[in-house]
């Protein structure tokens, strides 16, 4: 009876490990597919296009020439090697500059007509770029369509422009994404772990059981606060703190991020570090006693060589928190995606960017799909993180 | 049988929750529904509304999703979204329930306090970037905006940007008063916000849509006498398939008492 009783225990332990090992792999194979259809695909949004009258001759241009020229930046077609005339800018909802109400009835639902009248209007104008739906075009149109460069793991990857939602062309340069995110979690975790192990370590040892008794609940507590409630205090106290120091023209730098990121890991740091120190077996600790060492030299020495392994997680976990947390990175970074160059500007963060944008990106769309690779990133740059750290604490055990 | 009355509340709520209208998008607009969803199942005891924000954008993608009855959008609907909504094979129904005038704000410490829609383009393009450049001090001009989700970003981009990109450099703020507040505390900063956001840690400034011969300051008097230019519609958007069960709701905020909430808000009334 006992027997069958120890094997149902097991099996239902073995069957719970394999759930979460499988539902842990499901995710990461859904968040790598979603992100992997952006590749190849042209920056236009789905069922649109750009185009130009049939006799202009320039039939290719890439994502950033497009935009400038719908910024205005550019103006003139001898820019992009086309004839010496302006550039007409025309949008599907300037049709109605060209028509009237009436003219226009029903295009709403009939496609193929407002498809024809946008035609009329391209070859009214030779010198017009057009960016409209391919559906529905006409049999013998007298537009021609734009050839655009189809996005790539290098352009993606380099790219210095976020403009996810801009049209005609998206634009989705992830590198300022980047280095926001690994400027404020690192400079977050330099600040941490200094605190944090300073106070693990007086908690273990130095402290006396009074002080440790009020202090250990009051810092379990904070990390129980909603991390809204950092970045309303981050936006309301840190930021213009640091505008006032530093005398910055804006206050809501990637440094702010660091602070309010530090203060948020500082609670997992400490508990894990300090369990990890006061779990040094006795015997260890008065037998380094016992030959003369000074507590000072069996604290270090002694206790945190033995407690690593313990200290390397609570490093995890607080890289873990700073890289993935959201909502108060999200209010006081200032979210400007440029790429860093002090700690000192506006930063946006991976996380900050999927919270922002997530909600209104139509599902399996060209924006949604470069939020998943943004997530398979922000997956890659934890997995490295730990697996380094890990890498790192096995040596040193061998070593000893 | 105290258990039997708990499990029959329970079923009654679940019941209930299932049936309650969902109103999701604009944070402009999210007030103002919360309010009038209120004072309407006040009225209608046995009706639930449940209203939520997260942006314009958002509205419009959950109305296409079919994840909520009722789209509020502080901008109208792109064509590329009604193709959407054509696609899946219904129609949305319009109906402008408020208007609102969108402030340009900036630190009550800064000289400027007019500016025409050329220089609004340039400050947020990138191609003004000193407060001297429009005379003010010199400091440098610091851009608040909000994220690519709010109907407030598309307007603006839209009226004021002439449909040009925001400047990179430009501050993304998750939420309207997180402007205000940024803007309150930064010498060299600039915003954009509902007219019922506007404090008095804030200035808003006078803005000319004819080059410069007039500046009209925002107010519900200038933009109810349409002087002050940047005035938008607020939107509601639903299924014609959901048009009788959402029409009670809709029919409230266009009556007078409905009305009479729009401008008790700070939101400008149809009238």
């Amino acid at each position: 009876m006992k027997k069958v009783f120890e094997r149902i225990v097991e099996g239902t332990l073995f069957l719970s490990s394999t759930v979460t090992t499988i539902t842990v792999l499901l995710i990461i194979i859904f968040l790598f597919r979603e992100g992997a259809g952006l590749f190849g695909k042209s920056p236009t949004e789905e069922g649109f296009t750009v185009a130009v009258n049939k006799n202009n001759p320039v039939s290719e241009l890439n994502a950033e020439q497009i935009k400038n020229i719908f910024d205005a930046n550019i103006d003139n077609w001898k820019q992009v090697g086309g004839k010496n005339d302006s550039i007409l800018v025309f949008r599907m909802d300037d049709i109605f500059k060209f028509y009237t109400e009436q003219e226009l009835a029903g295009v709403d639902t009939n496609m193929s007509l407002l498809a024809s009248k946008i035609d009329e209007v391209i070859q009214k104008n030779p010198n017009i770029i057009a960016f409209i739906s391919s559906k529905n075009l006409p049999a013998n149109p007298s537009s021609k369509i734009i050839t655009i460069a189809k996005i790539n793991l290098t352009d993606f990857f380099s790219g210095e422009e976020w403009f996810p939602t801009s049209q005609p062309v998206a634009e989705f340069g992830i590198y300022p994404l980047i280095m926001g995110t690994l400027w404020v979690s690192f400079l977050a975790i330099l600040i941490a772990l200094p605190f944090g192990l300073a106070m693990a370590i007086y908690m273990a040892e130095i402290a006396n059981p009074k002080v440790r008794n009020v202090l250990k609940p009051l810092i379990e507590l904070l990390s129980g606060i909603p991390s809204v409630v950092y970045g309303f205090f981050g936006l309301i106290v840190i930021v213009p703190l640091l505008q006032k120091t530093f005398d910055l023209p804006v206050g809501e730098t990637g440094l702010a991020g660091s602070i309010v990121l530090a203060i948020m890991a500082l609670p997992t740091i400490i508990t894990v570090a300090e369990d990890s120190i006061r779990n040094t077996p006795v015997s260890v600790k008065e037998a380094s006693l016992a030959l003369g060492a000074s507590h000072w030299q069996t604290i270090w020495r002694i206790m945190i060589p033995y407690a690593s392994s313990g200290i390397t997680a609570a490093v995890i976990l607080g890289i873990g928190r700073a890289i993935g947390e959201t909502m108060a990175v999200l209010m006081v970074t200032g979210n400007a995606a440029v790429i860093p160059h002090t700690i000192l500007q506006p930063m946006r963060t991976i996380p900050a960017t999927i919270a922002a944008e997530l909600g209104e990106s139509a599902k399996g769309g060209m924006h949604y799909q470069a939020l998943f690779v943004l997530g398979c990133i922000l997956f890659v740059i934890t997995l490295v993180v730990n697996l380094t750290v890990e890498m790192i604490s096995k040596k040193k055990k061998s070593n000893r | 049988m105290k258990r039997i009355f708990i499990a029959i509340a329970l079923v009654v709520s679940v019941m209930n929750s299932g049936m309650a209208q969902k109103i999701k998008g604009s944070d402009t607009v999210l007030p103002l529904a919360q309010k009038e969803a209120e004072v309407f199942m006040k009225h209608n005891a046995g009706k639930k509304v449940t209203v939520t924000g997260g942006g314009s954008g958002v509205g419009i993608a959950a109305l296409i999703d079919k994840t909520t009855e009722i789209g509020m959008s502080s901008r109208p609907m792109k064509l590329s979204e009604k193709m959407k909504v054509n696609e899946s094979g219904g129609s949305s129904i319009e109906t402008i329930i408020a208007k609102d005038a969108l402030a340009v704000i900036v630190n009550p410490s800064n000289k400027v306090s007019q500016l025409t829609r050329e220089q609004l383009e340039g400050i947020y393009t990138s191609k003004i970037t000193n407060w001297k450049e429009v005379g003010g001090d010199d400091m440098p001009i610091v851009l608040y905006g909000r994220e690519s989700s709010s109907g407030t970003y598309d307007f603006f981009k839209e009226h004021v940007l002439a449909n040009k990109n925001y400047s990179s450099k430009m501050l993304n703020m998750p939420a309207t008063g997180a402007i205000v507040q940024s803007v309150s505390q930064t010498k060299g900063a600039i915003g954009y916000v509902g007219l019922a956001y506007i404090e008095t840690t804030v200035k808003a400034v006078k803005v000319s849509y004819n080059k410069g011969k007039t500046f009209v300051e925002p107010s519900v008097v200038t933009a109810k006498n349409k002087t002050y230019p940047i005035v938008r519609p607020l939107f509601f958007y639903y299924l014609t398939s959901s048009s009788k069960a959402v029409k009670p709701l809709v029919d409230f905020i266009l009556s007078p008492e409905g009305q009479k909430i729009v401008s008790d808000e700070g939101y400008i009334d149809l009238k």
